[in-house]
């Protein structure tokens, strides 16, 4: 071993040899197995803390009586009617504090031309409306689409959420618990719509909870209720002769990029084929 | 086919948001399961020529598995909440597993390596004095065992662990590749292949970087740089870097043949946002030079002095460490380029200098590897210095 430093240890039985030191195999792998189970012991101690407090990543906050098990909610854009005055982008801003730059829901407008081509654009999430579009091209076709999250029943960010922190209520609201989020980005990565985002100033995921802190009291998402057409409209599968499931059950509804089979609780009607 | 302006991103699509510590977690994790391999070679699979690195690729991996957790930590929204992945994992998610193959794959490998520098820690706690015999007493767990019995039994141990690490490394870095490849809400990311490529790139940066580090290790230390050893990693670098660029150009050969709705937007992207940072640095730079120099090593070994071979081999893998690095950026910053609205492109991406997620902090990342190596290397040599063979090493 010339890279030792001082005197050579020619042989290994000297150091054996040395009875105060000696530990044996047995008694070594002891002690690590038993301080193993010591750490094993607590984490499953903290879950077991956890679970008892019925905090379950997949169950909703109690919310004064509220039983999420009793409603499952839908909601349906009729895009025929939708004048892209960008009221619902302007209530959903003040209901729920969502920081400049980013949108819980935003308004599309498309023009497809005679020639196929096609322009989308959105300015400021259609927060101001939209300005009338003067192109070259002859227009044959122009609309526009509310978008927000899709609530979807197979969605593709709880799936990937790694602390459970995204999560699907009983009602079919998906939501964020902002107190387990370790904002990490992954569902952002992960939804196919565009919907989440990392909220700059409490750096966790946000998105459309379609008013949960509304909901659970009986009224309807912001965004419905300031919403002059009629576009929006929000429902719930579990009540008695529910105006919104019944369009689901009988109208020819579509749901955005079916492709990807993360059933979405949102609904359109009119949805032409050039939206993603 | 609809005719498309390429102009419109979802509103909430206008940054990038998977910042350059999520290039620098993958490109460590790779380094780490390819050097690991480079160490299987010989543990395992009895390449005997491949001794001279038998340590020093195992410890490689290790110093960078150690900070393969920190890029992560600063992306974080709440690095402090970092541990929940650990405690309550969602076991559906990809990232969740994280905690718990990290794990295992830490414990595997530090007592790999502690088995095979258990003689070595008893003979310095032996030999040494004051805190530096406390210090390597306590390395020794207590055990002083070295006799012919007990090395062959660590002798024994080593190779069983090396075994389980083969898998283990695979699946610390396919489980990377799966992170992404499983996203399928990204036309860039969502392919099967993706594990798979990110693998075979790991293995190609893991031998890269095991060539250039014995050789500076060698030279640093005024010791001859084994011939047969360099000629022997360049030959399975080669290998490995012709099925890496292989997969690499698969999976886009076959999104240009299937032209799907995803080709709308990725093809415009490798025309453009991508053209230097894929086709200029990773495929042509990156790919092709590295092919011919190391088809030079392997195919005309005769004609070649080990200086000349040494020095071709210590640029391919300067090289090739470049190109993965690319690799991972492309992927990871590319994958974010378009929009989900198959519509747009975000705004570009520019790593800030300062800051948590910024330029000097990956250096930082990047540069303490080698900072460990060097210390471990101080009080425990990585290489051999002679024919002796040392503790329960010897394949």
């Amino acid at each position: 071993m010339p890279y030792m430093k001082g005197e050579p240890m020619n042989d290994n039985k000297e150091m054996k040899s040395d009875a105060a030191l000696e530990v044996s195999r047995r008694d070594f792998l002891g002690t690590i197995a038993g301080a193993l189970s010591a750490v094993a012991l607590v984490i499953v101690a903290d879950d077991a803390v956890y679970i008892a407090s019925g905090a379950e990543p997949g169950a909703p906050l109690p919310a004064g009586g509220y039983d999420p098990d009793k409603h499952s909610y839908v909601y349906v854009i009729d895009i025929t009617k939708c004048i892209g005055c960008g009221s619902c982008v302007r209530a959903c801003k003040a209901e729920n504090n969502v920081p400049d730059l980013f949108f819980r829901t935003w308004i599309e407008r498309y023009m497809v031309s005679r020639s196929g081509e096609v322009s989308v654009d959105s300015p400021k999430g259609g927060y101001d409306g939209f300005d009338p579009s003067i192109t070259g091209d002859e227009i044959t076709k122009a609309f526009f689409v509310p978008k927000m999250c899709n609530h979807c029943s197979h969605s593709p960010c709880v799936q990937l959420c790694p602390v459970g922190a995204s999560y699907r209520s009983p009602d079919g609201v998906v939501l964020v618990d902002e107190k387990r989020c370790i904002g990490c980005g992954y569902c952002v990565q992960a939804c196919p719509y565009g919907s989440r985002f990392l909220n700059p100033e409490t750096k966790v995921a946000s998105k459309c909870t379609w008013c949960y802190h509304r909901i659970t009291k009986g009224m309807r998402p912001a965004c419905v209720e300031m919403c002059p057409r009629g576009v929006r409209k929000f429902g719930d599968a579990k009540a008695l002769h529910d105006e919104v499931s019944e369009i689901i059950a009988t109208k020819q509804v579509h749901v955005l990029k079916p492709e990807l089979l993360t059933e979405p609780n949102l609904h359109y009607l009119g949805l032409s084929m050039e939206v993603r | 086919m609809l005719q498309e302006s390429l102009n419109f991103v979802f509103p909430n699509d206008f940054h990038i948001m998977w910042s350059l510590m999520i290039v620098i977690y993958p490109y460590v994790t790779g380094i780490v399961a390819g050097a690991f391999i480079v160490s299987s070679l010989y543990h395992v699979f009895g390449r005997d020529e491949l001794k001279p690195v038998g340590r020093l690729s195992m410890v490689a991996s290790l110093a960078f598995l150690l900070i393969a957790t920190t890029p992560l930590l600063l992306h974080l929204g709440h690095p402090e909440r970092a541990l929940n992945i650990v405690i309550t994992p969602h076991f559906t998610s990809a990232m969740a597993a994280f905690g718990m193959i990290y794990t295992c794959y830490l414990t595997l490998l530090t007592l790999e390596i502690w088995l095979v520098y258990r003689k070595d820690i008893i003979m310095v706690a032996a030999r040494s004095r004051g805190i530096k015999r406390v210090i390597f007493s306590v390395l020794s767990l207590g055990v002083y065992d070295i006799s012919e019995e007990s090395l062959r039994i660590d002798h024994r141990a080593i190779i069983v662990l090396a075994s389980l690490g083969i898998p283990a490394a695979c699946i610390l870095h396919g489980y990377v590749g799966f992170m992404f490849g499983s996203v399928k809400a990204n036309a860039w990311w969502s392919t099967p292949l993706m594990p798979i490529i990110f693998l075979f790139s790991a293995v190609t940066s893991g031998i890269a970087m095991i060539i250039i580090l014995y050789q500076s290790l060698m030279r640093l230390s005024g010791q001859k740089i084994i011939g047969e050893c360099v000629q022997s990693l360049s030959r399975w670098l080669w290998l490995f870097t012709i099925m890496t660029v292989t997969l690499e150009m698969l999976e886009i050969i076959s999104l240009a043949y299937k032209k799907g709705e995803e080709w709308l937007v990725i093809g415009p992207l490798l025309g453009t946002k991508l053209a230097f940072p894929f086709i200029a640095v990773q495929v042509v730079f990156g790919s092709l030079i590295p092919i011919v120099l190391l088809a030079i090593v392997v195919l005309m070994k005769p004609f070649l002095t080990n200086p000349l071979r040494n020095t071709i081999a210590f640029v391919a893998s300067l090289i090739l460490l470049i190109q993965v690095f690319a690799m991972r950026w492309n992927v990871v910053i590319g994958g974010q380029i378009f929009s989900k609205s198959m519509r747009g492109f975000r705004d570009p991406y520019v790593p800030e200098l300062f800051g948590r997620e910024g330029a000097l902090a990956a250096i930082a990342i990047f540069i303490t590897p080698f900072v460990l190596l060097a210390i471990f290397n101080k009080f425990l040599p990585m290489y051999e210095t002679s024919d002796e063979p040392s503790g329960g090493e010897s394949a």
